[in-house]
Order: C-alpha cells, then sequence, then structure tokens
C-alpha cells in the first residue's frame, strides 16, 4: 500500500497571496536554525569549561571564579551573545508551544506577553551586569575575591 | 503561487507495535524526538530564567553570588545537574537533527537512522560527561564552605 503526499506548495501556501511586509515567521525560522547551531558552540563551550576543565568542576564555581571570567573582554562577549540568542531561541520556542496548545484568545494574549516580558528583562539585566560588573568591590572579603584583585 | 507539479509517493510508514497502538500518533522514532525537542526545550527555558536571576546576584555582592552557587553544589541538585545536561545535550543533538533533514534530501529520506544515531551521540557524550562531574558532586569540598 502507498500513501500519495500531494505537493503541499499548492493547497497551503507558506503565504496568504497579497500578504505585504517581512515574512516574520520565516525569519523566526531561519533565526531558530541560525541561532541553533551558534548555542551548541557556546552552551558546549560553557559547560566544558566550568564543568569539565576547570579543576573541581562545579565546586570551582564562586564570585573568585566568574570574576575572573567575566573581567575579561573574551567571556564577558561569549556569555552576552549566549544571553542574547539563548533567550531569544527558547522565548521563541515557547512562543510555539503557546500558539500551539493555547487557544483562548485572552490567556494567548496574555501568555505570550509575559514571555515577551520576561525575555526583555532577563536580557537588559544579563546585558547590563556583564558590562558594568566591577570584579574586585570595595571593602569586599579579599579571601573571596579573584586573585589579581590582590594586586590592585 | 504556482501550480503544482510534483507529488511525492511514499509506501506506508510500518508503525512499530506499542502499547499506543489506537491513540492518535503512533509512536514512530519522528513522534519522539519531537515530543522529546519539546520537553527538554521547555525544561531548559524554564532553567535559563532561574539561571540569569542567579547569575545576576554576582553584582550584589560575593556572598550572595556565593549562598546562591552553594546551592548548586548539593549532591541531589548535582544529579539535577545530569539530568539538565542530557537534556541540554538531547535538544542540541536533535536540533542539529532537524535542520539537516530540512535542508538535504537524503537526511529526510533517512531521518529514522539519523534519531538512532543522535541517541548514539547524546549517549557518548553523556558518558564523557557524566564521571567527572559526579567525581567533583561527590568530592569533599575544600576550604569547607
Amino acid at each position: 500500500m502507498t500513501t500519495t503526499i500531494e505537493n503541499p506548495n499548492y493547497a497551503y501556501p507558506a503565504r496568504s497571496a497579497g500578504r505585504r511586509g517581512p515574512n516574520l515567521e520565516k525569519a523566526g525560522w531561519i533565526f531558530m536554525r541560525a541561532s541553533g547551531v551558534v548555542l551548541v558552540v557556546l552552551i558546549f563551550g560553557h559547560l566544558a569549561y566550568n564543568l569539565l576543565w576547570t579543576p573541581g568542576g562545579i565546586h570551582a564555581v564562586d564570585f573568585g571564579f566568574v570574576g575572573g571570567k567575566l573581567a575579561q573582554p573574551f567571556w564577558q562577549w561569549w556569555d552576552v551573545l549566549m544571553l542574547w540568542l539563548a533567550i531569544l531561541h527558547g522565548s521563541n520556542g515557547m512562543r510555539t508551544i503557546v500558539n500551539d496548545y493555547v487557544h483562548k484568545p485572552t490567556i494567548r494574549a496574555v501568555a505570550l506577553w509575559a514571555i515577551g516580558i520576561a525575555a526583555a528583562i532577563l536580557i537588559i539585566l544579563g546585558t547590563l551586569i556583564t558590562f558594568t560588573f566591577n570584579p574586585c568591590p570595595e571593602g569586599a572579603d579579599p579571601s573571596l575575591l579573584p586573585s589579581f584583585c590582590a594586586e590592585l | 503561487m504556482s501550480e503544482t507539479s510534483s507529488s511525492l509517493t511514499l509506501p506506508d510508514p510500518t508503525p512499530r507495535k506499542t502499547t499506543f497502538s489506537g491513540t492518535l500518533y503512533r509512536g514512530n522514532e519522528g513522534m519522539w524526538s519531537w515530543v522529546l525537542h519539546r520537553i527538554t526545550g521547555v525544561a531548559i527555558y524554564f532553567f535559563l530564567l532561574v539561571h540569569v536571576l542567579d547569575t545576576a546576584l554576582i553584582r550584589v555582592s560575593p556572598e550572595a553570588y556565593n549562598a546562591v552557587m552553594a546551592t548548586y553544589k548539593n549532591p541531589v541538585m548535582g544529579l539535577g545537574e545530569v539530568v539538565l545536561v542530557g537534556a541540554v545535550v538531547l535538544h542540541a543533538m536533535n536540533g542539529l537533527r532537524i535542520i539537516l533533514v530540512d535542508a538535504w534530501p537524503w537526511a529526510t529520506k533517512h531521518q529514522r537512522l539519523l534519531f538512532w544515531i543522535v541517541m548514539g551521540l547524546v549517549a557518548a557524550l553523556m558518558l564523557y560527561f557524566t564521571p567527572t562531574h559526579l567525581i567533583n558532586v561527590f568530592s569533599p569540598i575544600e576550604g569547607g564552605h
């Protein structure tokens, strides 16, 4: 037995005829794939560096370790790019799921706004922190700070 | 929209016999990879929200950041981290499979094989990650926090 699948372009065009302006759903589709590939590199690097290649792994993660990383432009840009792409990729994925399962217009609008507001807050918060961060705050216990703070 | 020029004729897929047969959508590899991609995606999203907020405490004080990081060093959380990394690895490998299936006709035809390759890669990557991480989780903490 065989099944014949009609060429879907005819019965269900990807876009309604006469629709104008940028195709945002297509842009989103491409973004999920492009950001996904970059996120595999950024997140695997994040996990391998912090949890596998640093002696002590999870036990070594503290203010001294992360402060020492965020004092370097390389890790600042790594983390900020990872933040933006992960939040946008995750939020767009959640939007897809809400569109699939939430049918009541009011609840759907609330859910989509919640996803959008959470994304905006976390992106702004994370970006500000990464670039205004002081690894050697005044008056802090020196034993908790990155080692280079002693030389200042 | 242009007139249709070609249609695709495929043999009917033979579904595996499962206890789910008779439900809407029988359990082939394509369904399970879709289900796993959604579940892992939602789980990672909620962890991401928490992880950005806990990292934000680094701007408050060294004590506040170290206090929240101490919760990640608890052995129960350590086991949870294995599950979380497993979810990330699965979502990552399956996402690459989706890109291949979309972009490359060979991969579209062999998506079933690719699902099992994804599973093999996840197993291999977790065999690399889990022993090192669990040794760290269950080792005595130096400095005694």
